[in-house]
């Protein structure tokens, strides 16, 4: 179906119920218990996840499969919100043009940056890009103000007049699509449970499904195994007669448009830019996302943006009382030892864990979270065959 | 021509920050082979060690002093220096005074130190994986080095300042003739400069003259040649990336004066250094030094106010620009060897 084979079937059935039912998978604990802090089901949060799933998966199909480590990705991503953010503020509120704009410019921003950067490669490439991007962030803060904002950015302003809509006078625009509003919710509450249906979320959840399952296409296409050629070996790929360079910068804007739809999308949902969407650090952060996820792995990017938002905005949180009632049931001086023990690793210490997670991923797990999972899989396999082999060898006396 | 010297000068000790830094990483490269995303951390390890140090020359135990009294009449609680009961008063000012110069001493074993046990604990073990883990792995490594610092330290910049000998400006227009206070320049910008200039005349002279330097030449040219011929290559591989991380130590350590040292300083100068690095040319060690100072004079020029008139914001992309131009151009960079990374 779809042109998927079953095991890819599979995989995209699953995605798209858990992103379906993400509102209630993200809040298993009731409001009023202590868990109640580790819910992430709430609108903003859920949105970040998945335009950040999108914009690994983007990634992920520059380095996953070419092995082309750009250090400079966020910049597509800046750009891409740039160009929706004055979609909206001129010719429509509806987040669809603006959406299809932020694609459309960091498509072109990509081809330009590709073109550039594609004529090296390796630690060359990392520079390359890094530096563009960096320039990029340089130009936003400063000279190109008058288009960007500078450092306060651009949002949308009770001044602003787009084309296409009858805004009232004074009245702030707000992104739609065709009249509802990005941060209508629905909530539903079961007991003491609170589920919130957003109406952003979701669209995004589509957006990304769609953008997960052009990903999958492109990994099982002969330009996806051609891609992994250019990884394996360019030197054999360009004896056999194909000429590496066009394939990689297709990939290259394939990738830049991935960033370009996600920042569109973050500005369809928050109707604000500013630089720093642009800093080398972002870029790191997509980077970190994809390698902790499992890099060219079809799921891994997706899970590493949650593993990351979620720890951002929730590990993030915690602070010292809340330790303190963790361990409220050790005796006084073993409490106090362990939130000492704990307490540099959360709160604002959470980019400490972040940065030894992601050493513990690059040293022992390649393959990222997914190669765990799949290690541990086989391991409770392997397990069960050798009880079962165990058993029937078993001599009878 | 007032305004040329003025500007050749203010890049200088930024170049030679950036020179001291891209010679370390050059060395790591050129030795190892690896790709350390986590020099800039060791340039802000060796900041902090700056700022440890005198906070252990002032650390201070409280006496109440009969002779001073507070507002109520009661007797003053004094802080006193552990090195005024050393040394007197006079030489423990003194001593605190010229904190930043002699933690220099401090420094450099404990750069040392941490050089050599990232590469024996971490980066050994990564000679043969690819490039993009060794970035990866250093990079994670930085963050976490980074988060470490902003544990102990706080996220806010910690001013340490420099002697009061060195504390006002000498007026170098004056020396060579120009009206006086047209050319004007920090003490301690001297002081780095020429600080950088001996470290990186050492480190030259030390491979070019010493058996050993001999040896880790041999190494960077043909290691296993080298290690046919029955030296422990390795082991003074070890101690290279040790030596590189004491000069990106000590570079950080000089820097506090003219920039307060925070968490994050080191990433900062990472990313313009790699560019130094790419532009002087992947492994070679004079390229690196080079292009440090080019890219720091050609900086703080485009940063003259008659040249922002003209191209508005050059100076915040004129490294960048310059990097994207010769490595189109010159792809192995400035002075860069065949066969360098180029795979």
């Amino acid at each position: 179906m779809l042109g998927l084979t079953k095991k890819d079937l599979q995989l995209m059935l699953i995605v798209t119920g858990l992103t379906m039912l993400a509102p209630f998978i993200l809040n298993p604990f009731p409001e009023s218990s202590g868990m109640a802090q580790f819910n992430a089901g709430y609108p903003d949060l859920m949105q970040r996840f998945v335009i950040f799933g999108i914009f690994a998966i983007g990634f992920n199909l520059l380095f996953g499969l070419t092995g082309y480590l750009s250090f400079g990705h966020a910049a597509f991503l800046g750009v891409g919100s740039y160009g929706a953010i004055w979609m909206m503020k001129l010719v429509s509120l509806n987040v669809i043009p603006a959406i299809f704009m932020g694609v459309i410019v960091a498509g072109i921003f990509s081809v330009a940056v590709g073109y550039i950067c594609l004529r090296r490669s390796g630690i060359y490439f990392s520079i390359l890009t890094l530096a563009i991007a960096q320039m990029s962030y340089a130009l936003a803060y400063s000279v190109l103000t008058p288009i960007t904002g500078g450092e306060t950015g651009l949002q949308i302003k009770s001044t602003d007049r787009p084309l296409l809509s009858n805004l009232a006078e004074g009245e702030t625009g707000r992104a739609n699509l065709f009249g509802m509003d990005m941060r209508q919710s629905f909530e539903l509450s079961i007991g003491d449970w609170l589920f919130t249906f957003n109406v952003g979320y979701y669209i995004a959840a589509v957006v990304m499904l769609i953008a997960f399952y052009v990903s999958i296409r492109i990994f099982r296409s002969p330009f996806g195994l051609m891609l992994r050629a250019i990884k394996s070996n360019q030197t054999r790929m360009s004896y056999t007669g194909l000429n590496p360079r066009p394939h990689t910068l297709a990939a290259f804007v394939i990738s830049g448009m991935y960033a370009g739809l996600a920042g569109g999308l973050l500005v369809a949902m928050d109707t604000q830019v500013g630089p720093e969407r642009m800093f080398w650090t972002a870029s790191g952060e997509v980077v970190l996302m994809t390698i902790l996820g499992g890099v060219g792995t079809l799921i891994g990017p997706v899970l590493g943006a949650g593993v990351i938002k979620y720890m951002e905005n929730i590990l993030s949180k915690i602070n010292k009382d809340v330790l303190h009632e963790w361990f409220a049931f050790m005796p006084d001086g073993l409490e106090d030892f362990i939130v000492f023990l704990v307490y540099p690793f959360i709160g604002k210490g959470w980019h400490l864990t972040l940065g030894i997670l992601f050493m513990l991923v690059v040293i022992f797990l390649p393959g990222g979270l997914v190669e765990g999972g799949q290690r541990i899989g086989k391991w409770i396999k392997n397990r069960r065959t050798a009880k079962d082999t165990g058993a029937s060898t078993e001599p009878a006396e | 021509m007032e305004a040329i010297i003025l500007q050749i000068l203010n890049g200088l000790d930024k170049g030679s920050a950036y020179a001291l830094i891209a010679l370390g990483l050059t060395l790591i490269f050129g030795t190892l082979g690896v790709v350390n995303f986590a020099h800039g951390a060791l340039f802000m390890i060796g900041a902090f060690c700056a700022v440890t140090f005198s906070r252990i020359l002032t650390l201070s135990h409280t006496i109440i002093d009969e002779t001073q009294t507070d507002f109520l009449g009661n007797p003053l609680k004094v802080d006193v220096p552990y090195l005024y009961d050393l040394f007197g008063q006079a030489t423990g000012d003194a001593i605190i005074d010229w904190a930043v110069p002699l933690s220099i001493l401090f420094t450099v074993p404990v750069m040392m130190f941490v050089g050599y046990a990232m590469e024996r604990g971490l980066i050994k073990h990564f000679y043969n994986r690819p490039h993009a883990d060794q970035i990866l792995v250093t990079f994670g490594l930085a963050i976490v080095l980074q988060e470490v610092i902003k544990y102990f330290y706080g996220a806010n910049p910690i001013p340490t300042p420099a002697p009061q000998a060195f504390a006002g400006s000498l007026d170098f227009g004056a020396l060579l003739g120009f009206d006086p206070n047209l050319i004007i320049y920090p003490y301690w910008r001297i002081i780095y400069f020429v600080f950088s200039a001996v470290i990186i005349g050492a480190v030259f002279a030390f491979l070019q003259y010493t058996t050993f330097g001999m040896v880790v030449r041999a190494g960077m040219a043909d290691r296993e040649t080298v290690g046919l011929l029955g030296i422990n290559i390795d082991k003074r591989f070890t101690i290279m990336f040790g030596l590189a991380a004491a000069v990106a130590g000590l570079a950080g350590v000089m820097y506090t004066p003219i920039n307060s040292p925070n968490y994050h300083m080191g990433m900062d100068f990472l990313v313009l250094s790699f560019v130094v690095v790419v532009v002087g040319g992947m492994g070679s060690l004079p390229g690196a030094v080079l292009a440090g100072f080019l890219l720091g004079i050609l900086e703080s020029f485009a940063s003259m106010r008659e040249v922002l008139e003209i191209l508005p914001g050059l100076n915040q992309i004129i490294i960048y620009l310059v990097a994207i131009i010769i490595l189109l151009t010159r792809p192995r960079g400035l002075m860069g060897r065949k066969g360098v990374m180029e795979d």
